[in-house]
């Protein structure tokens, strides 16, 4: 392994503990350590918006969406950005002139009531570990071919230094860290997409192997080869679709995809597969898994524009071209797709090549299909939804609003944080798409796709992204947990138990959450090894949009809206949310059922969790007027 | 513990207005967002449609929506400091 990943990777470490340990003696206040005193310049408040908001999610997650998904990983750039005019339109300056550390202070500076500092304190922690558990994962994924660690290695590793980032200075060196992540995350990524523009298109990106396409006759027994090198061995179908084993001269095993072709041929086409044996020992392709044997690095055009082969070669093309070539109809995407079996007591997943034409890729209907049933346009429309009204009601972007001097300065940082997200949001597909089509994709995981389309290019880019894409989920983790913690400290124990504290002995019961909460994170981040880090992100989005937003609208712009009103929708939002989530197809497969078995056909909530939460605090504030008026009449006296 | 801002500031009388314009501009963007998953469930072969530079409606729509708020957010800054220092005046 070259020395260079590691230097960095320490070197960006060292520098995010340095500042730390430098704005330590900021957070001896209960004001220093949750809200960084209120003394951040906007426009450093803005880029630490953007450190904030592109997470682990945004950088690994969205690109590796779009690499395997095309357009649809797009659709959480076009979403989570969108989110942002909630904020600023709606939110941004209402929160700053209410709140103090957190938007439970906002949404209960009208009534008072322990209740909402309880509902708030539940929902916030439960927002956070939705979101802290796809953070953890990616930095375990980092790790893994940085520093050739372990998955749980990087998880730990992560959560020791985040808890003593966040122990050490709370709000002050967390917004730095994301400062300094967000800016440096924003230009190297622009210097990805230049190079990536300059590269150009091929339709043979991968030089060190080919994979191989055989012309077959389909008998009524078996499936005859028309190569001598290769021997018939059995054939699996699922999902409508027929997987051939064949054996050549060494014997080895391989797995290829019986298809069609233009011409009406059958043809099999190679594909990958890894196998588990009886006796636990890991295979792939045919040989014992090791550091050598690994799945080989995929994704390319078949045909750019018609074109395949030297003469479909582009050379440096500009950024319209790029994309404009991908999307024609003419052009054809090999794109990986997996299945797993079981066969003769091996456990199989066999990673396969289809073809698409660019014009279906670059819209949406991959992942959700828009052309689908009633069901799946549902899933479409909420995941839609949650994203535009989740981005405003997140707890750890809400906080941000309170390190800043006043509500002009709340503004700004937002318009900063619009510019450089929404610049960085456009970058995605180009990353996304340029790990498509240059052969860098580990077809069993695409949260890598961005760092290896960066090594593509060599070691030094490839180290300093990945170096920055770890400093990203330690900038996301510290804002989480300085969220939750401000949750139990200053909501719970302060103003819900009314435990009487001093500003340091807040601060401490601060410090000692966030410790707590790290290592419960960790926990969490080991247990969801594998998971793609965008999935969990979106339903955390749902969760926040449905348990928050509301009570965070309706406060603001609804005169009859009471605590009771607030205390249901926050608690109907959580469980609305939560179960359909878990009750969902998706969550089915995870827990290893059948996902026809689920309860609800669909996997995204917002659309019914968020229109329930609204309706909750419509009622009950209705139903309660009268304690409202008699409050209002005891506070007069 | 005092219950209050971390950073105390003076009465903004431009609240009002900013408030005003904050919801008249998030239903206009809420509006063209809403256009974009309109088109996408029922007629999604739109999308595919090519418009400018070679792109596609998806991506320009895309691409729109994202430049959209950039150029929104700026207007809505533009009025409410506009606003901001003819309550200061006002005061």
């Amino acid at each position: 392994m070259s020395a260079l990943p590691v230097i960095l990777f320490l070197f960006f470490v060292g520098l995010v503990l340095g500042l730390s340990f430098f704005f330590a003696r900021k957070a001896n206040s209960a004001s220093g350590y949750f809200a960084a005193g209120g003394n951040i310049h906007w426009a450093v408040n803005g880029i630490a918006f953007a450190g904030d908001y592109l997470s682990a999610a945004s950088f690994l997650g969205i690109c590796g969406m779009i690499a395997t998904l095309g357009y649809d990983g797009f659709l959480y750039s076009i979403g989570y950005l969108a989110g942002w005019i909630v904020a600023l339109f709606v939110v941004a300056e209402p929160m700053k002139r209410l709140g103090k550390y957190t938007f439970a202070d906002a949404l209960d500076a009208k009534f008072n009531s322990r209740g909402i500092r309880l509902a708030a304190s539940i929902s916030t922690l439960i927002v956070s570990l939705f979101y802290l558990i796809p953070q953890m994962v990616g930095a375990g994924v980092l790790v893994t071919p940085l520093l050739g660690l372990p998955h749980a290695v990087g998880v730990i590793m992560v959560g020791a230094i985040v808890i003593t980032i966040v122990a050490t200075a709370g709000m002050t060196s967390t917004t730095y860290v994301q400062f300094l992540k967000g800016g440096l995350l924003i230009i190297f990524s622009t210097i990805l997409v230049i190079a990536l523009s300059a590269r150009g298109l091929t339709t043979t990106p991968n030089k060190s192997y080919e994979f191989q396409v055989l012309v077959a006759e389909v008998g009524p027994e078996k499936v005859i080869v028309q190569d001598n090198d290769y021997e018939y061995l059995s054939q699996h179908e699922t999902n409508g679709k027929i997987f051939i084993a064949l054996s050549n001269a060494k014997e080895s095993i391989s797995w290829w995809k019986l298809e069609t072709n233009e011409n009406g041929e059958a043809i099999l086409r190679e594909s990958q597969y890894t196998s588990t044996k009886a006796d636990g020992s890991k295979w792939i392709n045919g040989a014992l898994a090791s550091d050598e044997n690994q799945l080989l690095q995929v994704g390319n055009l078949s045909k750019i524009a018609g074109k395949s082969g030297p003469e479909a070669d582009t050379g440096s093309v500009g950024i319209f071209e790029f994309l404009s070539l991908i999307s024609d109809k003419d052009s054809t995407i090999q794109l990986w797709k997996k299945v797993n079996f079981e066969k003769d007591g091996e456990n199989l997943t066999i990673y396969y090549p289809e073809q698409i034409s660019g014009n279906l890729f670059m819209r949406p209907g991959q992942k959700f299909k828009v052309e689908g049933s009633f069901v799946d346009r549902i899933d479409f429309i909420s995941l839609m939804l949650a994203l535009f009204f989740g981005t405003a009601a997140l707890p750890h972007i809400l906080i941000r609003y309170y390190t800043v001097p006043d509500t002009a300065s709340a503004r700004k940082s937002t318009i900063v944080a619009i510019a450089a997200i929404g610049f960085f949001y456009i970058l995605t597909l180009f990353m996304g798409l340029g790990a498509m089509v240059n052969g860098v994709l580990n077809p069993a995981d695409g949260n890598m796709s961005a760092p290896l389309l960066a090594k593509s290019f060599g070691v030094f880019l490839f180290a300093v992204i990945s170096a920055i894409a770890f400093a990203t989920v330690l900038g996301t983790v510290s804002g989480l947990i300085v969220a939750a913690s401000g949750a139990v400290a200053h909501d719970f124990m302060d103003m819900f138990l009314k435990i009487k504290m001093t500003d340091k002995e807040k601060v401490l019961a601060g410090k000692i959450t966030a410790v707590i909460v790290g290592i419960i994170a960790v926990i969490l981040g080991i247990i969801f090894e594998g998971m793609n880090v965008s999935f969990l992100v979106g339903w955390a989005f749902a969760v926040a949009a449905s348990a928050n937003l509301p009570a965070i609208i309706m406060v603001l712009f609804w005169e009859k809206t009471t605590s009771q009103g607030i205390v249901a929708s926050i608690s109907v939002g959580i469980v609305a949310a939560l179960g359909i989530i878990l009750l969902s197809p998706d969550m089915y497969v995870r827990y290893g059922l059948d996902s026809t078995s689920a309860p609800f056909s669909f996997s995204q909530p917002g659309l019914f969790s968020i229109p329930i939460s609204f309706i909750t605090l419509i009622l009950v504030s209705l139903m309660t007027q009268k304690s409202k008026n008699v409050n209002r009449e005891t506070s007069n006296l | 513990m005092l219950h209050k801002p971390a950073s105390p500031e003076k009465e903004d009388l431009a609240v009002p207005y900013k408030t005003r314009l904050g919801l008249q501009m998030f239903f206009f963007y809420a509006s063209i967002y809403a256009g974009f998953v309109i088109i996408n469930i029922t007629k999604p072969i739109l999308m595919e449609k090519t418009i400018i530079f070679g792109l596609n409606l998806a991506v320009v729509y895309g691409f729109g929506l994202i430049i959209l708020s950039l150029i929104m957010a700026l207007i809505y800054n533009y009025l409410c400091t506009k606003a901001e220092k003819a309550a200061k005046g006002e005061n």
